[in-house]
């Protein structure tokens, strides 16, 4: 078995190329990170396992904040927390995990399982199922593959537990824990329902938290030598660049547990004279260029900082920052039609047909 | 329109009169222990040119790097008392968790977290422990900690259990200085908390300071309303400025950014601002220092509120050097550059003793520094000028390169020839680059609060209005006012769409008025 054990350096290139993944939500890692350092001083070591060598009735942990990263700023994240969802799922299931993965390997929750994995002693393992953040319960592929939905534990710092014992579908679970989550403030510490290293190797999203790990060497060595950050991701990674401009105008409305908008972009450049229009739905959705649609989702649209290359969130995008906008290419199980109905820009309420800014 | 524009930085404090846009004159004095003397002797410099004749002044303008330096240098700081209203939540990241150890073991008083705060829809997070505050602030009085900083969640949607809180460590701690993290805004815990603490450990410097300049204006027999220079190029009344010092941290800086783009006619330029004591860099756009749009450190420590985006290292004229090994800075000796420095008799060999010995600065005697041989002053001129070097590298946005305006008064340590830069650049009047942009500095009015029932465009201009509002009574010109900073954040869940509305407009100072505010 390979298991390789995670540096600081790797900790640290994780939280800037789990950020860009985030497609502008996840909320940023950099408190997840502040906790990872202080774990590592105290002596925790975190290793890492590729999803390829689970056996298949292993039992895999797949862990996640929820709710709004707004709320994290504030509150912290305290490493405790999500090791308890943990526990508390090994407690009512009487199941003992392999290893911890993340649910969303973009933004914060891409180091929860490193936190839970260093209180619990666990190897972290290396996919995800979304390759990506996304804002709701069955945009993952494991939704996509019909596995289910339940049990799901949700912890608040607080000391409030509860257990989602059974829903008929992911919609359900989305409905019923998003419910607790606002109850809680906004935010959870879960532990999604527990996966079998058979269907971690069939639906998880492989080699993700590598992937992350390399976009934010790239962009921190960029910046270490004064080169252009955003060319060195599409060095590793086969992206596009969308767009290049100013950020003109942000709008924000919080409702049902989303930060929903839209925010306005004049461009620079080759785009000089061209508006582009990029809507969110906590994470960027659709990206329209003269009213056009240009990129949606399942392609992530990542707006990035022209000159650092990091990325920027919709929450804290504001008027002035010079972004770039790129497009990296989705999982594949979400271009299935199945998982387009999961993800595509019909789930987000807009009416038209997903084209990948891929496709030739 | 007159006005009198004052920088005081480490070494030097420089003033400007400004007549109609123009330098009518410019003076140069050495910075004192007690500030005052500095600036009397400043205005005294002015009076003797006979320019303070005649019409009334307008305002007296001041910009100071003494409170950056004091945390650049990790001197003159107060120990701060850190409670934090937040418990159970945030328990592994305590305040002060992020900051450098050398700067942590300075300021750190003490940490108290107790159970408080709020949720993001207006709910308590947890009911105030006012209890533990009330046995905190004890505990604080007991350790003689005389200045606070108070931080909760949530505090800039409501700061009513910081308030509380305050006023419970007054009545148990009178006297002390207490920094709430709501005054500064933004949302972040660690960040906003980290702004309040620094504003607590500078809060005797604060009071000492702003009290020597009025002393020294009402010492010099002048009246005219006193503002302070802010981060953002405008000017605040004294008495916030004392409270908030932090809003005045990179003043110093940007008034040269300011002064230097007004002397050069540049307004997309770098800037280097050589002082006694530190350097700083920045990046002009249309004029005005490029904002910083996301966490500033500062000595280290990560904030997030109103800065520029600018680098600050420890060189200046009167930088400490060591030769084995070579080394310049941070220490510098200051204002007593013309005591200490081995040219003008001390004995501390600073940075602009080798500049005199070279030949670059005609100052102080000489043959002092005769000693110092060739391949010394070269070794120490090319370590300035690395340093240097790789500060305009850092501060750069792109590759290739860019024009370098050198302002202040330590200006002879930036060579005419710099890697990466295309040409330099020294205006007439550079030396007072900033008490030049000092004395050009608008006036701000703000707005941040919470609007409920009202659409998003009428909330923005409600708050508009209200900010226009405040800069017209702080001094401002009602027709030169301009929005420079519009930003909303939707607060869910609380019934009547309610957003915070932050909103910033800047204007000139009017030339005159019926009631001008006094510094007080």
């Amino acid at each position: 078995m390979t298991l390789r054990e995670f540096t600081l350096h790797d900790i640290e290139a994780l939280a800037v190329g789990a950020w860009i993944l985030g497609t502008g939500g996840g909320g940023s890692p950099y408190l997840g990170l502040l906790n990872m350092r202080r774990l590592y001083a105290e002596g925790h070591r975190v290793a890492l396992m590729p999803a390829a060598e689970l056996a298949d009735d292993d039992w895999v942990a797949a862990v996640s904040n929820m709710g709004a990263p707004l709320v994290g700023q504030e509150r912290l994240t305290d490493s405790r927390t999500i090791a308890r969802a943990v526990a508390l799922m090994e407690e009512h299931t009487r199941y003992r995990f392999r290893g911890i993965m993340a649910l969303e390997i973009g933004g914060g929750n891409s180091i929860q399982p490193l936190m839970a994995a260093a209180h619990l002693r666990r190897p972290v393992i290396d996919a995800d199922m979304m390759g990506r953040a996304y804002p709701e319960a069955q945009m993952t592929s494991v939704a996509v593959g019909d596995l289910k939905p339940c049990p799901l534990t949700t912890v608040d710092v607080r000391g409030l537990e509860a257990v989602v014992e059974r829903v008929p579908s992911w919609k359900w679970m989305e409905r019923v824990s998003r419910k607790i989550c606002v109850e809680y403030g906004s935010i959870a510490s879960t532990c999604k329902a527990p996966r079998t290293g058979r269907e971690v190797k069939r639906w998880g999203i492989h080699g993700t938290t590598t992937k992350a790990i390399a976009i934010g060497r790239a962009v921190r060595e960029a910046q270490r030598a004064h080169g252009d950050p955003i060319a060195a991701i599409l060095a590793v990674e086969p992206g596009k660049v969308l767009y290049r401009g100013k950020v003109r105008d942000v709008e924000r409305r919080a409702t049902e547990g989303f930060l929903r908008g839209r925010t306005l972009l004049e461009g620079s450049g080759d785009w000089r004279g061209a508006a582009m229009r990029i809507d969110f739905q906590n994470e960027w959705i659709v990206a329209w260029l003269e009213d056009q649609p240009i990129a949606m989702s399942p392609d992530l649209i990542c707006v990035l900082d022209s000159v650092s290359g990091e990325a920027i969130g919709t929450e804290t995008i504001r008027y002035g920052q010079r972004v770039t906008v790129i497009a990296l290419p989705p999982p594949r199980v979400f271009l299935t039609p199945k998982g387009l109905e999961h993800v595509g820009p019909r789930a987000f309420g807009y009416d038209i047909e997903f084209k990948s800014v891929f496709e030739a | 329109m007159r006005r009198i524009g004052i920088d005081v930085g480490g070494t030097n404090t420089d003033a400007v009169l400004i007549e109609d846009g123009q330098v009518a004159v410019a003076v140069k004095a050495p910075t004192s222990e007690d500030v005052t003397g500095g600036i009397l002797e400043a205005f005294m410099r002015l009076k003797a040119t006979g320019g303070l004749s005649g019409e009334r002044i307008d305002a007296i303008m001041i910009g100071t790097t003494h409170f950056m330096n004091a945390v650049v240098q990790r001197r003159h700081l107060t120990k701060v008392g850190a409670l934090r209203l937040g418990m159970p939540a945030s328990a592994s990241l305590p305040p002060f968790c992020d900051w450098p150890p050398d700067l942590a073991r300075l300021v750190e008083g003490g940490v108290w977290m107790v159970e408080g705060g709020h949720e993001y829809d207006g709910r308590p997070f947890m009911p105030l422990d006012g209890e533990a505050v009330r046995q905190a602030a004890r505990e604080m009085r007991a350790l003689e900690l005389g200045s606070v900083a108070i931080s909760a969640i949530f505090s800039p949607l409501d700061p009513s259990h910081e308030r509380q809180a305050a006023a419970i460590v007054a009545q148990e701690n009178p006297g002390a200085a207490i920094t709430c993290s709501s005054d500064l805004g933004r949302i972040g815990l660690l960040e906003r908390e980290n702004a309040g603490l620094l504003n607590a450990a500078l809060c005797d410097l604060a009071r000492d300071t702003i009290a020597a300049f009025e002393a020294a204006i009402r010492g010099s027999g002048l009246d005219a309303p006193l503002f302070i220079t802010q981060n953002d190029g405008t000017v605040a009344e004294a008495a916030q400025a004392r409270r908030l010092p932090v809003y005045s941290f990179a003043s110093g800086a940007t008034n040269s950014m300011r002064g230097g783009a007004y002397l050069s006619g540049l307004d997309d330029a770098m800037v280097v601002d050589v002082g006694g004591t530190t350097t700083d860099l920045g990046q002009l756009r249309s004029g005005f220092p490029r904002e910083a749009n996301s966490v500033v450190r500062i000595g280290g420590v990560r904030t997030l509120f109103r800065m520029p985006d600018l680098i600050s290292i420890g060189l200046g004229g009167g930088s400490h050097v060591t030769l084995e090994p070579l080394r310049i800075g941070p220490l510098s000796v200051g204002y007593r550059l013309p005591v200490e420095g081995i040219a003008f008799g001390g004995t501390r060999l600073t940075a602009s003793d080798v500049a005199i010995a070279a030949g670059l600065i005609d100052i102080g005697d000489r043959s002092r520094v005769a000693h110092l041989d060739t391949l010394i002053r070269a070794r120490v001129l090319d370590e300035a000028k690395r340093m240097i070097e790789e500060s305009v590298d850092a501060v750069k946005t792109a590759a290739g390169d860019v024009p370098l305006i050198a302002v202040g008064g330590g200006a002879f340590l930036v060579p005419d020839r710099l890697e990466g830069v295309s040409r330099v650049i020294r205006v007439r009047h550079g030396d007072c680059a900033n008490a030049v942009g000092a004395a050009i500095a608008q006036v701000s009015g703000e707005v941040d609060q919470v609007f409920r029932d009202l659409q998003r465009a009428d909330a923005i201009a409600k708050a508009a209005a209200l900010a226009a509002d405040r800069a017209v009574a702080a001094g401002a010109d009602r027709a030169t006012l301009e929005t420079v900073e519009t930003e909303d954040i939707p607060i869910a869940y609380l019934p009547g769409n309610a957003v915070r509305v932050r909103v910033r407009v800047v204007g000139d100072v009017a030339a005159s008025r019926d009631a001008p505010h006094r510094g007080s």
